[in-house]
């Protein structure tokens, strides 16, 4: 425990020389999203990892975090940290309405449930002249500052933004698994009729879940919207984003508190240096990485890649 | 009010069949009871729909006097009714130690205390040796004296035990029975669902019998086995003929 404790502040330590070493743009973006999607990773470990439901849709909370945003300070001048608030609150209402019905349905049926659902949050929007349909949202440009949740002579304060919020998600993360919630959630992925002759209200506490993972990967969506200032339903609402999320935190190790940090490590800079050096021809080869590094870690580590680093600090 | 559960005339159809027809018994506080029957009698039937995995289409059963017969089976937990499962439903992924934390859970919120509520019941149930032992890796007698101390650690007045001598060896439903006793000794009130009938036989204070979906007999086990439609449930129409004319 000590050991892990250790080895935990050495990597954040890391991450915060990070940006002084590399002072270039490039290697700081690309540790901000390996952060980004760590922290989303994290939120949906809470629902598909820990709970057992594996959601397709967490793409439509990012997309309903950036766009509350977005559209709150492009109509109305609202500042973007209301914003992020209040797309927690639209993300857990979602999470409710959709989770509500939803997790009536069992294993294969509910994953299939949240695909259809992120599509239509995403046709939605599309549609939406309000929200600029599928032109998307430029968000004004302010004046630099921390209030106004933008920088835009350095991405500097950026990265301590993400990574105060990955810290976020790592905490959130570890008390769930350190309470009540977290053994719940656990036994109902294993076994949920055992869960409910215990007392347990499945339904409800898969609500739980399913609001932690929203509120989590809303954030994101509006660090997004403030960190790229121009958002659209493809790059906000996107089916790919759900399943990147989903192999990050498989890759990583289901229902492991750094599983998705590790997750985000590897996926991210391969998606990345295949983008910036293949271009657009290069489209999916990432995927089919991917595609080979699960195949080798479902016959070799089914625990998922934290397995190896647990094993060898243990 | 010396009646804990009642059983008030339930009915169960599925579609056309009628698997419980307007059954009726009392439970009284503190006893052991047996509900047996041949295969197909409508016993899990009458089981589920007291643990509220069905809802009775006809009666009520009450508990404590008040209705549950809509009740969810996690609301009855809550209330008091705790309950294992005919295939044992044992979280495989957890340890022994955790398995029983989430029944603990219920009534101690915090880890802490959960913890400490879970290891007393584990050493009740003789898992102090095995608490950090993968609950898959448990023989099936364990795993189903497992289900009981989790279900215990929710704090229950009346535990259903569904077939839990089903599968067992003849030593280890011995040290079932023991444990049954056990459970009735600390206050509990038990009801067993039980095809092996020396298991139930020798500890029921009161044995209900259901055949065809219908209570055929009810009394104490030496009442109930010398009853001629129980012989005839159990032994067929010509075991009960050969049996009358050698006593006649």
């Amino acid at each position: 425990m000590k050991k892990g404790l250790v080895i935990l502040l050495v990597f954040f330590a890391a991450l915060v020389i990070y940006p002084f070493i590399f002072k270039n743009p490039f290697p700081r973006h690309l540790l901000i999203m390996i952060m980004l999607y760590g922290t989303m990773g994290i939120g949906w470990n809470i629902i598909g990892g820990y709970a057992g439901q594996v959601s397709f849709g967490n793409a439509a909370f990012f997309g309903v975090g950036a766009y509350t945003t977005a559209i709150l300070l492009s109509k109305y001048g609202i500042n973007p940290w209301i914003g992020m608030l209040l797309g927690c609150f639209f993300s857990s209402l979602v999470a409710v309405i959709v989770g509500y019905p939803c997790f009536r349905l069992r294993g294969h049926y509910f994953a299939i449930a949240t695909i259809a659902v992120g599509e239509i949050v995403q046709i939605l929007f599309t549609n939406w002249e309000y929200a600029g349909a599928a032109v998307g949202i430029y968000i004004p440009i302010l004046e630099e500052s921390f209030f106004n949740f933008q920088f835009h002579t350095t991405k500097l304060p950026y990265y301590y933004i993400v990574l105060a919020m990955l810290a976020f998600a790592l905490l959130v993360c570890y008390a769930v698994e350190k309470s009540r919630l977290g053994y719940y959630f656990r036994a109902i992925k294993d076994d949920p009729e055992g869960a409910r002759s215990l007392g347990i209200n499945i339904q409800n506490y898969k609500l739980v879940a399913f609001i932690l993972s929203a509120i989590l990967t809303s954030v994101c969506g509006t660090f997004y919207a403030m960190y790229v200032l121009y958002i659209h339903p493809a790059n906000t609402i996107d089916l790919w984003l759900s399943i990147h999320l989903c192999i990050i935190a498989l890759i990583g190790g289901l229902g492991k508190i750094f599983g998705p940090v590790i997750g985000a490590f590897i996926f991210i800079p391969l998606t990345e240096f295949t983008r910036v050096y293949l271009g657009s021809e290069g489209q999916g080869i990432d995927l089919i990485i991917y595609a080979l590094i699960i195949i080798l870690l479902a016959t070799l580590r089914p625990q998922g890649l934290w397995g190896i680093f647990a094993k060898s600090s243990s | 009010m010396n009646e804990i559960l009642v059983i008030d005339n339930v009915t169960k159809r599925f579609g056309g069949l009628i698997a419980n027809s307007n059954i009726s018994f009392a439970v009284e506080r503190g006893k052991i009871i047996g509900l047996i029957g041949p295969n197909g009698a409508g016993k899990t039937t009458l089981f589920n729909c007291i643990s509220c995995y069905y809802s009775a289409d006809g009666g009520k059963i009450l508990y404590e006097g008040k209705d549950i017969t809509r009740e969810t089976p996690d609301g009855i937990c809550r209330m008091g009714i705790g309950q294992t499962f005919q295939i044992v439903r044992i979280f495989r992924e957890m340890t022994v130690l955790e398995n029983i934390m989430i029944g603990a859970f219920l009534r101690n919120p915090g880890r802490k205390k959960a913890e400490e509520k879970a290891s007393e019941v584990a050493a009740l149930f003789g898992f102090s040796e095995k608490l950090d032992l993968k609950a898959s890796s448990l023989t099936i007698s364990e795993q189903k004296r497992l289900e009981v101390a989790r279900a215990m650690a929710t704090g229950p007045k009346v535990l259903l035990l569904d077939e839990m001598m089903a599968g067992l060896n003849i030593h280890e439903i011995r040290e079932a029975i023991d444990l049954v006793l056990k459970l009735r000794e600390s206050g509990i009130t038990l009801i067993l669902v039980e095809h092996v009938m020396e298991g139930v036989m020798p500890i029921a204070d009161k044995v209900v019998v259901l055949d065809d979906g219908e209570k055929i007999a009810e009394g104490t086990p030496d009442e109930v086995v010398y009853n001629d439609r129980v012989i005839q449930a159990y032994f067929g129409d010509k075991y009960h003929a050969k049996r009358r004319k050698n006593t006649a």
